[in-house]
Formats: C-alpha cells, structure tokens, sequence
C-alpha cells in the first residue's frame, strides 16, 4: 500500500468578481515508502499549491477550497482537524523549502529552530536537545555545529542555510518529507551538494521523497517515478528512464527539447514549447496545453482527454501522444481508463521498461489501497 | 554594547549644541528681550535697564553666548518668573508626577495595542479587525484635551468612579519620599496611599494613552500582516509547531520591531499631550506647569521644558535602538 | 564605456525597453491606484465628509442666518454668561447661543470656513518649505560629492532635530517669537510638519535617483534635468500627496490645541473651530454643547481627510497590489 496517495487534489481560489483560479485540478500521484517521487513543471503550474494542500500549509483566506484526498498512512490529511495536522506535520510529514533565508527566522538561532521541532515531537529538552541537534547539523554536513547553534541565519551562507532547513526537516525521522524546489535558490555548485545530501538522507532513512521542481536534471538525478504537471493536472505519469527515453506527452516532450544538452551539435537549436502557461484552454474545454501543442488534433478540442495507461507501467492525458518507434498508436494503449482513474490498473504482464531503484516501489495496484 | 552608548551619547552634544544655538536666538528675539524673559513683561525701565547690564547684554555677542553655555551646562536654567523658584528646581518635584502618567499611558497603550493589533491582523476583514481600524482612526482625529474633558464629565462628574482632579486625596497625609506617590505609597507600605494614586492616574492615563493607542494598533497590525505572510512563519507551521509557539516565537517576536521604533517616536508625543492632559485633570506635573507657562509667558520655563525634552527623546532613542538589538541579532551594536 | 559598439547597441535597447516599460506602469500605477481607490469603502466616506465641509466652508458664510460676530443674545436679554444662562436650541436659533450671545449655528458654518484656512495654509507652509529642504538635500544627496554630501547631512541634521521637538512645543515656541495671533497658528502649524515632508521627498528621490530606470535613461544619455522632470519628480510626488492629505487632519488638530493653550486668534469675533472649543471650556457645565459642536466639527473633518489619505497610501502601495 502506498505511503501516500493522493487522488483527485483540487485547490480552487475564488476571489469575489474574478474568476475562480483552478491552482490544482484533479492531481492524483501517489508515493511508496522509500520512494523519491518527482513532481515537474513550469511555474504556475500547481506543483507547489499541491504541497502546501497536501501539508495543509496553504494561506487561509476566504474563497480557498481544496477538494480531493491526501491519504497519508490511512489517514486523509485533507480531513484532520488542526491539533493532529499539528502532530503529523514535521513528525511524519516535513518539507523544505525554496528560499532558505527567508524561510529561517531571522531573529532567533539556528539551535533553537532546530531544538523546537525536537521539543515538540520528542520531548527533548535542554543538554539532550542540544546534542541531538549539534548531531542533527553534523548529519547534514554542517561544520563545527556547536558553534553554528548560536548562530542566527544570515551568519550562515546559503547553502548552510539550507542544510540547517533539511536538518529541522529530518530531525523526527519523517516518513515522507516534501521538498518543494529545494535548490532553485542556491548556486549550481551547491545545489549539486545539497541534492546529493538529500539523495544520501533518503537512502540512509527509508524515508520518502517528493521532489517539487522545474529543473529535470534535478528529476534524472534522483526520482524513482516522475510526474509531469501541466495547469494544475498530471499529464503524464512514468518511471524515470522511460520517460527521459520515450516522453509520451507532447508537454513532457517539449520539456525535454528546451534543455540545452551538452552533446547537442553546434549550431543545433533549442525547440522551446511556444507560448507559456498563459495560454491555456480550461480543461473542462478540452486539453489544456492544446495551445501550446505542435501535435494538436480536432479530437485535443471539445472535452478533456482521457488518462491512456499503457503496458509499462507509465500513463499519460494525451489523444495524439508521440510515437514510440516499433509500435502503433493502437495496439500502444491497451487500456483507456476513465480521468479520474489513478495510474495503476496496469495489467499483470506489465514489463516495465526500469526497475525503480527501490524495490516494491511503482505506482501501487488500486485494489490495494482500500485496507 | 556600552561603547556603542558612550558613542551615542556622544553624539548628542552636537544636537544639544544645535539646540542651544537656537535657544538662546530664540530668547534674544523673543518680544521684550531676554529681561522680559527674567522679569516678565511687568518689568520697570530701571529694573529692565539693572537686568541688561547684570546679564551683560552691552558684551559681544559671543561671549554672552559662551556664558548663556554656561549656565546651560551648570543646569541653571534661571528663575521662573510665574513662581519666583529656579526652574531646575520646579521640574525636579513635578517630574515624577509626568513621569508616572506617562509610564501609565504607555502601559496602556501597549499592553492593549499590541494585542489588539495582533487579534485585528489574525482575524482580517472579521468585525474585529474592521472596529480596531476604525476606532483607531477615530482615535487619532479626536483632540486630546477634548478627549479629557469628556472622560472626566462622564467618569468623574457624572458617574463618579474616578476622582476628577489632583494626584492623590490630600486627606490621606501620605508619606513623601520620592514624589513617585505610588512609588512612595509601595515603599512605606501605605498600600492605601498607592491604591489612590493609582486611581487619580486612571483617567488622565487613559486621555493622554488615546493616540499612542491608535498607533500602536495600526502598527501592530500591518507588522503582524506582513509577518504572517513571510516564509518562516510557514517553515514554523511546517514544522507542527503549537500555534502558541509559532505565534510567540515566530510572528510577534518579528512584528515587534517596527512596533519598539513606533514607541520610541511616541516619547515626544507623550509629553506634549501631558500639557494638554495634566492641565484638564489639574494633574501637579511638568504638563500643567509648562501650560501655565505658556499662557503666562513664563519664558524659562519653557526653555528649560525644551531641553528636557530634547534630552529625554535622545535618551528614549538610545533604549529603543538598545532593545532593537537585544530584538535583532541582525542589528549589529558596535 | 569600453564596451564595443554592437554590444553596447544591444545593452541600450535592452535598458530603453526597460525604461519604456517603466514609464508604462507609471501611468498605470495611477490608474490603478484610483481605480482601487474607488473600491475602497473608507475613500468614498471620506471623499463625502470633506466635500460637505469643503461646500459648507465655501458657501456656508453666503446662508447664514445670523451674523457671526452679532451678539443677538445679549441684546435681547436672552444670554448671562455671568449667571450661568445660554439658551439652547430653539426654532429661531437651531444650536442656540454661545458665552458671548453669538448663534452658534452660524458661528459653526462660518467657522468651517476658517477651519479649512487654517489647515490648508498651514499644510501648504510645511509641504513648501519641507520640499524645498528636502528636495535640495535630496538633489545635493543626489549629485554626490564633498558639497553635495555636505549640505544633505547638515540640511537632515536639522530637520531630525526639529524632528526632535514635540510639536506641540514648537509651535508654542513660535507662537511665543511671534504672538498669539492666526497667522502665528498657521506658521506654527506648518513648521511641525516641515520635517515630515523633508524627510520624505527627500527620501523617495534619493530611492528613485537609485533605481533601474534612471540608470537606464541615464546611460542612454538623458539630460539629468530632463529625468529629474519626467521620471523623478513625477514619481516621487505621489507619498507627498498622500502625506499632505493626512497632514491635514493632523494640522486642524493641532491648530485647536494651540487655541485650548491660548495662543490661537485672540480675536475671538472671526469663529474657528479650535478658538470655539477652547472658549467653550469655562462653560462646560451649563451648555456642553458649544464644546461638542466644533469638536464634533474637528473629529469628523479630520476623519475625513485621515480616511481619504489612507485609502490613498494603500492604493498606492505597490506591495499591497495583486
């Protein structure tokens, strides 16, 4: 059974005489213990409306309604009263964030930001506390880290700052930790630090990873699964190699086209997607991205296409998908499943193309799921 | 830290220069001259003429200055004409009255502001947050004196809850030690002596609280608004953190800053509205005294309330800048 | 700039488009502020408060039904100050008389009009000459150098230090040089807010001298006049329009103080709110009503004008707009 399994997540604003914003549109992924789950897409394309929903972080204010489950661990994090919401974030459940200087408080030590989550959770004080967070900040790599205790953030560089950040994230041991764009922030020599500090922590813990991100080198280093949003809805769901290999959707494919890769021949150009998020169609209309889509056809125009699952354990929301060389588009898709059907129902002959790197990981089967 | 007060300090004696330079042009310019301000405008010719020359106002200009610096240093800010006492020794037993009325006001002022800006930000757009808005609004357009009157007709003349005038029920014979009555009422254990101290400080408190109110709400609130939004508070909520804790630690804590800059501003404020509060309540401070002054011209008077004031916002400053730091790591005190 | 020709063209287009796109949201920036403006509940009740005073104050004096200064009262035996006799209201005289027998009806209209006087020549008083210190300041700050940082800190020495002074006690000060009178209010009045307005201009020309667009209309060789014209000063005008709009509340208030303390008009014929309120102490007892009237007049004015300039500062506050 999955460690998380969110089906159907939608997060609507409605402001008085605007339109109501459709951030997150019927999300549904799901995430194994032990498994590092990548979320990509542009901006503003719900990736990190759908954390803060699922951490029932997001700002409170009237119009807001989010719709759907989050089931974490048999509980629906989306139904919790705020006292339990309070016990499972940073215990069960912790996230990290962009920005790690605005996300420290700048008025109040690191020890102290760190010993609070141990205070609350573990009920260590003093001398003990004290100890377990200078450990904390030695596990995630931070040098001399009694002396970093008294200190406040902006003594502490930016990639420090984000160590310090991952070390009040993991200091409860969570089962699944969410971060949400953990290194946009940070120079390319440390993001690289970071990710394989981060990749380090998962191994060593057993614990879960949601991986929010723009950056698909990010997603080829580290996720097991990927999923590709697009206007608040996942267009495509795969496992890591498959998807870099054979991209289905023509989003993830021109995803793909706009990164600028080292062994391209010189003069050869970037294929960036036209337009940009802006230009979207409501996806009750029809396909979203079916502004944007050199592969648009009559059928994308109309009504929302369909989740097509295929026999390798990927699915994607496209009518006309790209073609992978040697098959078909018919005998491609052995499956059409209802949209609100999760990916999964795959049959048993499955083959997937790579392994994930953790055993027993892969979207879950849903007769599973209900206990 | 205390190089940083020495230097502080320091630099208030070109201020003090400054203002010292424009004193003593303003008593050689006010009408009548400096003997009128001595004498008062009932001064005959001769006396007139006796002063001028005793002041030495036939010298050059710069050394009448040097010795009007003088004076200045040795804390002789002459006699007031109103009273025929010297000035320093007028203020030192009023002071205590003015220092206790404002100190109440403050109490007031932010113990209730700060809560009520932070209830007001917590629950935006509610009833709440729409009445403190406005009742602070109001607060600041309603004059201060008038504000005053009207508490006393209502609370003292009519209702009868608070004593109207004075500092302190003359009946009870209360000790004097430090002329702080509730100070001296604690200390003798004249618990009664306190009590009614305390009493005759309610109304003028409230008067003179009304504006330091209403800004410190407004202040609270859009500091608190503003804080609520940034990325820690959401990185504490992140971490499970009780909502007292998260509130406690990470948004007031933050709000407070532009809140202590906002009470240090408030200093001058307090002062002046003691002029306007004391008066009405007949309230034996330095407020009433410098009224008084004004409207009998007692020149000295004034000029010494000038540099008490000059003093008094400096030194307020000082501590504001000081628990900024103690509030700020950021703020580096050198 | 070493730069080679080709790039430099490129660096040039690239600023003038910002600079275009600037000038662009600068002309929106105001749309857009009174556009939330007019959303604004408290910016419609303050709008109406003060054209009714406004409107009153103009053409108020013209209606009246009594003199002012006509102690009609007295005359007629209807008014003994001494023995503690003011009428109040009546059909004849809607707010009845005050100490002097004066209608207080017609003494409150007029008095709107005196009122407006003294708020508006004061505020004008402060926002010149604290433009004029801040805007030199500012310029000098601006133009750097030995001088220019010279005279920029001796100019803001001063004004912290009458920044220093209770207001209060600085008008009292001026009011003591020059004599009680309602030139010597207007003057003090306006000196208070000399520092705020210094302080501001000054402080949002330096931002402005500092930001992106001025760079960029800089280095594509505009005359620094010219952008001190079109992009400073247009920019730097809106926090001083708001402040002078909330500076008049502050200096109807302050006014009446001066009047409580005695040293507002003494010539206590032409009426004004503050002189009315102080003069109606002594009478409190027996007819509260000549304090309430102009108080209510002072509360409710300055409301206006302190609603109005909030609604504008928030709807000019760029972090506030979504």
């Amino acid at each position: 059974m999955a460690l998380l399994e969110v089906d159907d997540l939608s997060v609507t604003f409605a402001r008085r005489g605007q339109r109501t914003v459709h951030a997150v549109d019927g999300v549904s992924f799901s995430v194994d213990t032990g498994e590092v789950v990548g979320l990509v897409g542009e901006s503003g394309c719900g990736k990190s409306v759908t954390s803060l929903a699922i951490m029932g972080l997001l700002p409170k204010q009237p119009g807001l309604r989010v719709g759907g489950k989050a089931v974490f661990d048999g509980n629906d994090l989306l139904q919790l009263d705020d006292r339990s919401r309070r016990d499972i974030r940073g215990r069960d459940v912790a996230m990290i964030f962009q920005d790690p200087l605005s996300s420290l408080n700048p008025v109040i030590p690191i020890g102290l930001q760190v010993t609070e989550v141990l205070a609350r959770h573990r009920g260590m004080k003093g001398e003990a506390a004290a100890k377990e967070a200078a450990d904390l900040l030695d596990r995630v790599g931070i040098p001399d880290p009694r002396r970093r205790l008294k200190e406040y953030p902006h003594q502490l560089s930016g990639g420090m700052r984000q160590r310090a950040l991952i070390a009040m994230a993991v200091a409860c041991q969570p089962r699944l930790l969410i971060a949400d764009e953990p290194t946009t922030a940070l120079d390319v020599t440390i993001q690289a630090q970071i990710l394989e500090l981060l990749k380090d922590l998962v191994r060593d813990s057993g614990t879960a990873l949601v991986m929010i991100t723009h950056d698909l080198g990010v997603v080829a280093g580290m996720c097991d699964t990927i999923n590709v949003l697009y206007a608040g809805r996942v267009v495509e769901t795969a496992t890591r190699r498959p998807l870099f290999r054979q991209p289905r959707h023509p989003y993830t494919e021109g995803l793909l086209g706009s990164v600028p890769r080292l062994d391209a021949g010189r003069g050869e150009r970037l294929n960036p997607i036209p337009g940009s998020v802006r230009d979207l169609l409501p996806w009750p209309d029809g396909c979203a991205f079916a502004p944007r889509c050199a592969r648009r056809v009559d059928a994308c125009v109309g009504e929302p296409p369909e989740l097509v699952l295929t026999h390798d354990a990927r699915s994607y929301r496209c009518v006309n998908p790209v073609p992978v060389p040697g098959l078909t588009p018919e005998a491609d898709a052995r499956a059409t499943a209802p949209t609100t059907t999760e990916p999964g129902a795959v049959p048993a002959q499955a083959e997937p193309a790579d392994p994930p790197a953790v055993p027993g990981s892969g979207p879950a089967p849903r007769e599973e799921e209900t206990p | 830290m205390f190089r940083f007060i020495v230097r502080r300090l320091l630099q208030l004696i070109p201020t003090l220069f400054g203002l010292s330079v424009l004193l003593f042009i303003w008593l050689r310019r006010l009408p009548g001259g400096p003997e009128t301000a001595i004498l008062g405008e009932r001064g005959t010719p001769e006396t007139r003429a006796a002063i001028r020359r005793n002041l030495g106002l036939d010298e050059p200009i710069l050394v009448q200055y040097a010795r009007f610096l003088r004076r200045m240093i040795r804390l002789d800010l002459g006699t007031s004409t109103g009273t025929k006492r010297a000035v320093t020794t007028e203020f030192v037993e009023r002071f205590p009255g003015t220092v206790e009325l404002t100190v109440m006001a403050l109490i007031l002022a932010v113990g209730i502001g700060i809560p009520l800006g932070y209830l007001a930000a917590r629950r935006r757009g509610r009833f709440l947050d729409h009445a403190s808005v406005g009742g602070s609004l109001v607060g600041i357009c309603i004059p201060v004196f008038f504000l005053a009157y009207v508490l006393k007709a209502i609370f003292a003349e009519n209702l009868g809850w608070f004593p109207s005038s004075g500092r302190q029920d003359p009946t009870i014979g209360a000790t004097r030690v430090t002329n702080f009555f509730v100070l001296d009422g604690i200390m003798t254990r004249e618990w009664d002596a306190a009590a009614d101290a305390l009493w005759h400080l309610v109304l003028p408190g409230v008067a003179l609280a009304s504006i330091p109110l209403a800004i410190i709400v407004r202040i609270t609130r859009a500091s608190v608004l503003e804080v609520l939004n940034e990325d820690f508070v959401r990185t504490a909520e992140a971490k499970g953190l009780t909502e007292r804790t998260v509130r406690r630690r990470h948004v007031l804590r933050n709000a407070m800053l532009p809140v202590a800059t906002s009470i240090g501003l408030q200093a001058g404020l307090l002062l002046s509205g003691a002029v306007l509060t004391e008066t009405v309540f007949a309230f034996s401070g330095i407020g009433a005294f410098v009224a008084e002054s004004i409207s009998q011209r007692d020149y000295p008077v004034l000029m010494g309330f000038i540099m008490i004031i000059a003093v008094v916002y400096v030194l307020v400053n000082l501590l504001v800048d000081l628990s900024y730091s103690v509030i700020d790591p950021r703020v580096r005190v050198r | 700039m070493t730069i080679t020709g080709g790039k430099k063209r490129e660096k040039i287009d690239r600023l003038a488009e910002l600079s275009a796109r600037e000038d662009e949201q600068g002309v929106s920036l105001w749309k857009e502020a009174f556009r939330r403006l007019r959303r604004n509940p408290a910016a419609i009740v303050g709008v109406v408060i003060l054209a009714i005073f406004v409107l009153v104050a103009v053409i108020g004096p013209f209606l009246v039904p009594y003199s002012p200064t006509d102690s009609i009262g007295i005359r007629e035996g209807l008014v003994k100050s001494g023995q503690g006799i003011i009428p109040g209201a009546s059909a004849d005289h809607w707010l009845g008389f005050d100490h002097q027998g004066r209608d207080e009806f017609s003494r409150l209209v007029v008095g709107a009009r005196q009122t407006l006087l003294v708020g508006v020549v004061s505020t004008l008083i402060g926002l010149a000459v604290g433009a004029l210190i801040g805007g030199v300041a500012g310029a000098a700050a601006g133009l750097g150098g030995r001088w220019g940082r010279w005279i920029d800190t001796t100019l803001m020495r001063f004004i912290d230090m009458l920044l220093a002074m209770p207001s209060l006690l600085l008008a009292v000060s001026i009011a003591a040089l020059l004599g009680a009178s309602l030139t010597t209010v207007m003057i003090a009045v306006g000196v208070v807010s000399v520092p705020i307005f210094a302080r501001l201009l000054r402080g949002s020309m330096i931002a402005q001298a500092n930001s992106d667009y001025v760079l960029a209309a800089t280095s594509l060789g505009v005359k620094k006049s010219k952008i001190a014209l079109t992009h400073v000063v247009p920019n730097s005008i809106a926090p001083v329009i708001v402040q002078a709009t909330l500076t008049l509340a502050t200096a109807i208030i302050e006014a009446a103080a001066l009047s409580f303390l005695g040293l507002g008009n003494p010539d206590s014929a032409i009426p004004e709110w503050g002189v009315m309120l102080a003069d109606a102490q002594p009478y409190l007892g027996i007819r509260p009503g000549l304090a309430i009237y102009p108080a209510l007049g002072i509360i409710i004015t300055a409301l206006g004008f302190t609603l109005l300039g909030e609604a504008m500062r928030e709807a000019l506050d760029p972090k506030l707009r979504k």
